[in-house]
């Protein structure tokens, strides 16, 4: 790639592509390390890897999408709708605990089908689509709880208290610890090493990436896109639902609206993942990356008593920092195509 | 008669590397219809598209009426009165606006009054319409809901009220119904009365002939002769048109022909495709020949299940093949090859090796792991096989040179070993290198009893690489010749929808018999 006749500037952008994620990584963690003593410990790191592990799996989701050439907007709607779910089915229904963990999958397997439905069958663009899908969702979890969050033994509308508890052995998944990590740190590594070798390294994510850089070459080179945009929407579903599963365990509670602020932030993740070692594509471990590093800034601000309201600023900041980034290196690599 | 109402001297274009147009020339009388004739790559696009002001030529001089002018933009051409009816009516027709808006457009465009009257430009542009004879077009009708035809007369309606004194028609006929085609020769007639120049291009000799004053033809980015219509024949044209092209001896086929591998038989697809039906046996190459247009690349896509038939039966290899879908297809051996190869057959930002081992994925995973060592390998194998130039099978093919991508895009299928191979127009963006190498291993495919259906509208180039040619016209295959049947004379005649007379062809394919093109 890029030889003989790059010259310097070419170098430079080839460089801050390849490295420029890495090295700003790097750069934050040492900058903050000088500034707080309480930055640089094993402690706070495992806390900043729980505090991005929801957004990690949410971000995951999205990376399949756009794999496939798609968008899926409605990842935090799904996560709410998810999260009020898995803890009703506790509180108000006393279910059993595979019953919790296996129906908001299924939820999110069903947001997924409908996405792909409208996008595949029906036509609606992907952005459109989603949009469409995160309002109907979120209205959807609301209407269903009536508006109001669920935790242990709340008083119900219709008179007394709920029956139910969030059991120990499902907290256990948002708020445990194995091996010396969180267990949704564990899940999170799991999932992301999981979509990584799915991604990069099988037949299956072969087929999704070529379908996402041409759908037309794909078709006529055999593969069925209308059944892999299909899969990626599930798979967006599924990891939205895991997302929203975790927050429950890990909160103690089913908040409302829990997905709706985490939604652009997985979808920056994905974005600045672009630019890990120059993969100028959505690829697993670069969403991982990208979720550290909004992580990690977001940590180092805190401690520096940087004003929370503040902090989309910052996040806007890398988003864009990282697009640009990616776009101009795209420019350059097929300007002359 | 004063000097010519236009005049182009001295025209040359370069894309690139590439001439398109050298010392082209190109003049046009008042109230003359004057037809521009040559093969597909002949330069007549580009010639037009200086004309009407898309391109620049890098050399040459306009005149006008006499004075120099230069055409800097599509703009500066409507200024001077030189309007263009293109074959995509639907570029130049905003969907959304009436009838009376899409006439009278370019005056919104420009200076005047910030207010339109309605009932101004409804006037006007029926007044336009009357000229033409089409008033009956309501002119306040959305522009989507007409027909391509009356799209055409209201483009022609544009022109006239901008008082053009140059129409260029660039295959208008394509579209149109035998009727439809015939009210336009009308409208031409009438607008040749007015004094208006008519630059017509058309692939249907009869038509130019039927219309025409005079005749240009055009070969490889210049003129070659300007004939008076009245005074020229067919088969006169037709020579100039191809003229002596590189030639090379047919070699014969050394390999025997085996039993029928592909059987079709009375395929439609409900649009472009009627009633069409032909064989492909193992170890033969047949040329599908027609001009742009005539519907080859639907028949190669109807045949790979990209696009639904409404009748007609696939066979392959003696059974009936139920194909729906290109995977279909693949499963029951056949390979394509598309046109836009980087549209529709490669994945032009991945690597040689993705590309190589996509349509057999599972040859090269391990259950579902993926094999990079048994895909470089195979990669390795394409390029020294098809001598692709690249400096590494990681290179993304964009790249790749056209002809490098070209044979990616062939090579990508020998892993399949399919019996079947569909080349639509594998020579098209390639340079002549590549174009030797592609016909090679077309050649090998054949020898080692694959089938190849060689779509094309080059024909010197199917005649060179087929044992039999089919030629297609308008959704139909019009024509079968042998390889000793075939020339080019005789297939562009039946490609641009003429007949001939049987006893004195039968001469002109003597003459021509030892002799073939690549």
């Amino acid at each position: 790639m890029g030889k003989g006749k790059s010259s310097v500037k070419d170098n430079a952008i080839q460089f801050l592509f390849k490295y420029g994620a890495i090295a700003l990584l790097v750069f934050i963690i040492f900058y903050f390390s000088t500034i707080s003593d309480a930055f640089f410990t094993y402690g706070n790191f495992t806390d900043i890897l729980r505090s991005i592990s929801i957004v990690t799996l949410l971000a995951l989701g999205v990376t399949f999408t756009l794999v496939v050439d798609g968008f899926d907007l409605s990842v935090g709607s799904t996560m709410s709708l998810s999260t009020v779910v898995s803890a009703s089915l506790m509180v108000w229904y006393d279910m059993p605990l595979w019953l919790v963990l296996i129906l908001p999958l299924l939820i999110g397997v069903a947001v997924g089908a409908v996405n792909s439905f409208l996008i595949v069958v029906i036509g609606i663009p992907d952005l459109l689509a989603t949009l469409s899908m995160m309002y109907i969702v979120a209205g959807l979890h609301r209407t269903y709880t009536e508006g109001y969050s669920i935790y242990n033994n709340m008083p119900l509308t219709s008179g007394g208290t709920a029956p139910g508890q969030l059991s120990e052995v499902f907290l256990w998944i948002g708020q445990g610890q194995m091996l010396g990590l969180p267990v949704p740190v564990w899940i999170m590594l799991v999932m992301v090493l999981a979509s990584y070798v799915v991604l990069n390294h099988t037949r299956w994510g072969r087929v999704l990436y070529m379908t996402g850089g041409n759908a037309e070459a794909a078709t006529l080179s055999g593969v069925n896109v209308k059944k892999v945009k299909f899969t990626a929407y599930v798979i967006s579903g599924i990891f939205a639902s895991m997302a929203g599963i975790l927050f429950t365990a890990r909160v103690g509670s089913g908040q409302i609206d829990a997905g709706a602020p985490l939604m652009m932030e997985a979808v920056a993740a994905v974005f600045v993942g672009y630019s890990v070692l120059g993969a100028g594509k959505p690829n697993a471990l670069g969403t991982f990356f990208g979720a550290a590093v909004i992580g990690i800034l977001l940590n180092g601000l805190t401690i520096l008593n940087l004003p929370y309201y503040a902090f989309d600023i910052i996040k806007g900041g890398v988003l864009v920092a990282a697009l640009a980034v990616t776009y101009v290196y795209a420019k350059k690599k097929f300007a002359k195509a | 008669m004063a000097g010519p109402l236009l005049s182009m001297a001295g025209i040359g274009k370069n894309f690139g590397p590439v001439t398109a147009l050298q010392g082209a020339e190109f003049h046009l009388e008042k109230g003359e219809v004057h037809a521009i004739l040559g093969v597909n790559g002949a330069g007549k696009s580009t010639l037009i598209k200086i004309l009407s002001g898309v391109y620049q030529q890098d050399e040459g001089t306009i005149h006008l009426d006499g004075s120099a002018i230069r055409l800097e933009s599509p703009k500066a051409a409507k200024e001077q009165g030189i309007y263009c009816v293109y074959q995509e009516v639907d570029t130049a027709i905003v969907p959304e606006l009436t009838v009376a808006e899409n006439i009278l457009l370019d005056t919104f465009s420009g200076k005047g009054n910030l207010f339109v009257s309605k009932q101004k430009i409804n006037k006007r542009a029926y007044s336009a319409l009357l000229e033409l004879q089409a008033e009956n077009i309501d002119v306040q009708q959305k522009a989507a809901r007409l027909t391509l035809a009356e799209k055409q007369m209201v483009l022609i309606a544009r022109a006239l009220v901008h008082s053009a004194k140059i129409i260029i028609f660039d295959e208008p006929t394509a579209p149109l119904s035998i009727h439809e085609s015939e009210k336009l020769y009308a409208v031409i007639s009438k607008l040749k009365a007015q004094g208006v120049g008519c630059v017509f291009i058309s692939h249907r000799l009869p038509e130019v002939f039927e219309i025409s004053d005079r005749i240009t033809v055009m070969r490889e980015g210049t003129l070659v002769k300007t004939y008076d219509t009245a005074e020229a024949d067919q088969d006169g044209v037709i020579e100039a048109m191809l003229g002596a092209a590189l030639s090379h001896e047919l070699e014969p086929r050394a390999h025997d022909i085996g039993t029928a591998l592909l059987e079709v038989d009375h395929l439609s697809d409900g649009q472009k495709l009627k009633d069409l039906s032909l064989t492909v046996a193992a170890g033969e190459v047949v040329g599908v020949v027609g001009l742009v247009g005539a519907g080859k690349t639907e028949l190669a896509k109807a045949l790979f299940g990209g696009t639904p038939l409404t009748a007609g039966t696939i066979k392959l290899a003696g059974s009936a093949a139920k194909i729906k879908h290109p995977a279909d297809a693949i499963k029951a051996g056949m390979a394509l090859i598309p046109e836009e190869r980087r549209k529709e057959g490669l994945f032009v930002q991945e690597s040689l090796e993705a590309n190589a081992s996509f349509p057999n994925l599972k040859k090269f995973s391990k259950r579902l792991l993926m094999d990079r060592k048994a895909e470089k390998r195979f990669a390795d194998e394409i390029i020294e096989r098809l001598r692709i130039k690249t400096s590494s099978t990681e290179t993304p093919l964009v790249h790749l040179s056209g002809g490098n991508q070209q044979k990616v895009a062939i090579g990508k299928w020998i892993s399949l070993d399919s019996a079947l191979y569909l080349f639509d127009e594998p020579t098209k963006g390639v340079d002549i290198g590549a174009k030797v190498d592609i016909f090679k291993l077309i050649r090998q495919l054949a020898e080692s009893g694959k089938g190849c259906l060689y779509f094309s509208s080059e024909i010197h180039e199917a005649i060179g690489i087929s044992d039999r040619i089919l030629v297609m016209y308008n959704g139909q295959i019009v024509k079968e010749l042998s390889r000793q049947e075939a020339t080019q004379e005789r297939i562009l005649l039946y490609a641009s929808g003429g007949k001939e007379e049987l006893g004195e062809r039968q001469e002109l394919g003597e003459r021509q018999r030892n002799s073939v093109f690549v």
